[in-house]
């Protein structure tokens, strides 16, 4: 037996509101009763949008960790620090809790999150059955967990305010940070964009019974 | 306001199975029977908890972001920030993109979310609530996402500790307000409920609140090609 979802019945769930209505037509589900937004049965264009995310992300990903996103002026002499040499003098300064938060929020996540979604997509496209359960968690793990990256954007910004005593001391970004920042926004676009419907629907069928 | 012992049908929103949702009493979720995911969530006051939450969350959260941060002082030269201050040194040194990102998350989204949340709750005390509050809804939960409070306060505490390495830094007044708010803003969300608004807002197709539980009809034409 095929379970029965509102895209057999002819009907639709509004996006916004989250209100059950009847498709007007197949082809234009028409706009919800309640509060007027366009109906979709489906998010329109997920897995193109979701991917051409993916990709701009994971290309400003590079840059990201190999351009400095801090560099230090002390009495003349500059010093510059990639996200991973932040992560060492944590270390190195004897904070290691701090360095694998450090760690973790910032080249774990995004590159998790990043294998994640394309793990999902691919999945979806090949029509899997299998694990829908843990797929759609992990949907929403990537979700949840997506805005902690941005972890070391507030990190260089607090740092490079406040440590502002020349000639004595400064701190400035570097180029890094701003490919650092896109990776976190593109992703995060990229999971709200992705619908998880689409991992459930290779084992129904999304076309309404006409019986 | 809903009659008792009203089912509802609902479609899940992570795999769109149709299933009936009884109504359920306070404090009690339902959740999907194919995926899991919560569906409907009972609370037990929606409106006035939420309501004085955000309020509360409104005030401090002007305080964060007018008092100072943290001080610095290194060989009798002080320094200190605020928030905005972060984002403009950022805009100041050439980061111009990064500091319009930080502050849409640190200062816009969570002020916009607070204020859309506030306005949809005043309104939504007496029903039927007009349409418009159906609108700043939308953009209460597309803020949301973006309110990034309590990842900024671990950057602060991160930023903190890093530079004690170099000097003196002492957290101020901002850096507290900052850890209330990451308090009040994930219990104004738990205590919110979007559906229970939903219900008490005028409906887009006829001026009034149509009774729950039918499965009513899309409108055809797109209100946005309609005059
Ligand atoms: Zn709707
Ligand atoms: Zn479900």
């Amino acid at each position: 037996m095929t379970p029965t979802t509102a895209a057999r019945a002819g009907l639709v769930s509004c996006g916004t509101c989250g209100l059950l209505a009847q498709q007007a037509s197949g082809v234009a589900p028409g706009h919800c009763p309640r509060c007027g937004a366009r109906l979709a049965s489906r998010r329109r264009g997920s897995l193109e949008t979701t991917w051409a995310l993916v990709i701009a992300a994971a290309i400003c990903y590079i840059p990201a960790n190999l351009l400095p996103v801090l560099g230090t002026t002390t009495l003349g002499s500059t010093e510059y620090d990639t996200i991973m040499g932040g992560v060492v003098f944590l270390y190195t300064s004897g904070s290691w809790p701090l360095a694998l938060i450090v760690l973790i929020a910032s080249v774990m996540v995004p590159l998790g999150k990043l294998l994640a979604l394309v793990y999902l997509l691919i999945t979806v496209q090949r029509g899997s059955i299998a694990g829908n359960r843990e797929r759609t968690r992990l949907y929403h793990l990537v979700e949840f967990i997506g805005r902690w990256s941005m972890l070391d954007v507030f990190v260089d910004t607090f740092t490079v305010a406040l440590v502002q005593l020349s000639p004595l001391m400064s701190v400035q970004p570097g180029a890094g940070v701003v490919f650092f920042a896109a990776v976190v926004v593109l992703t995060m676009i990229a999971a709200a964009s992705f619908d998880p419907r689409l991992i459930w629907d290779a084992a129904t069928t999304t076309e309404p019974d006409i019986a | 306001m809903t009659g008792a012992g009203h089912a509802e049908t609902l479609a899940c929103p992570d795999c769109d199975l149709l299933q009936v949702v009884p109504e359920l009493p306070p404090g009690v979720k339902a959740s999907c029977a194919r995926c899991g995911r919560t569906l409907v969530t009972q609370t037990a006051d929606s409106i006035e908890r939420p309501l004085a939450l955000s309020i509360a969350a409104l005030l401090v959260l002007i305080l964060a972001n007018t008092a100072p941060l943290m001080g610095l002082s290194v060989v009798g030269q002080q320094a200190s920030t605020t928030i905005v201050g972060g984002a403009w040194e950022m805009w100041h040194q050439g980061q111009e993109l990064t500091a319009v990102v930080v502050a849409f998350c640190a200062v816009f989204a969570p002020a916009a979310y607070l204020l859309c949340t506030l306005a949809v709750l005043l309104a939504a005390r007496r029903p039927p609530a007009p349409r418009w509050v159906g609108e700043l809804l939308r953009w209460a939960e597309a803020m949301q996402p973006w309110s990034m409070v309590e990842v900024m306060m671990l950057g602060i505490l991160v930023a903190l500790i890093k530079i004690a390495e170099l000097a003196v830094v002492e957290p101020d007044i901002g850096m507290y307000a900052v850890g209330v708010l990451m308090l009040l803003i994930p219990a104004i969300q738990s205590s919110f409920d979007p559906e229970a608004i939903w219900k008490r807002v005028t409906w887009a197709d006829d001026e009034s609140l149509p009774p729950d539980g039918a499965v009513q009809a899309a409108g055809t034409p797109d209100p946005r090609s309609a005059p």
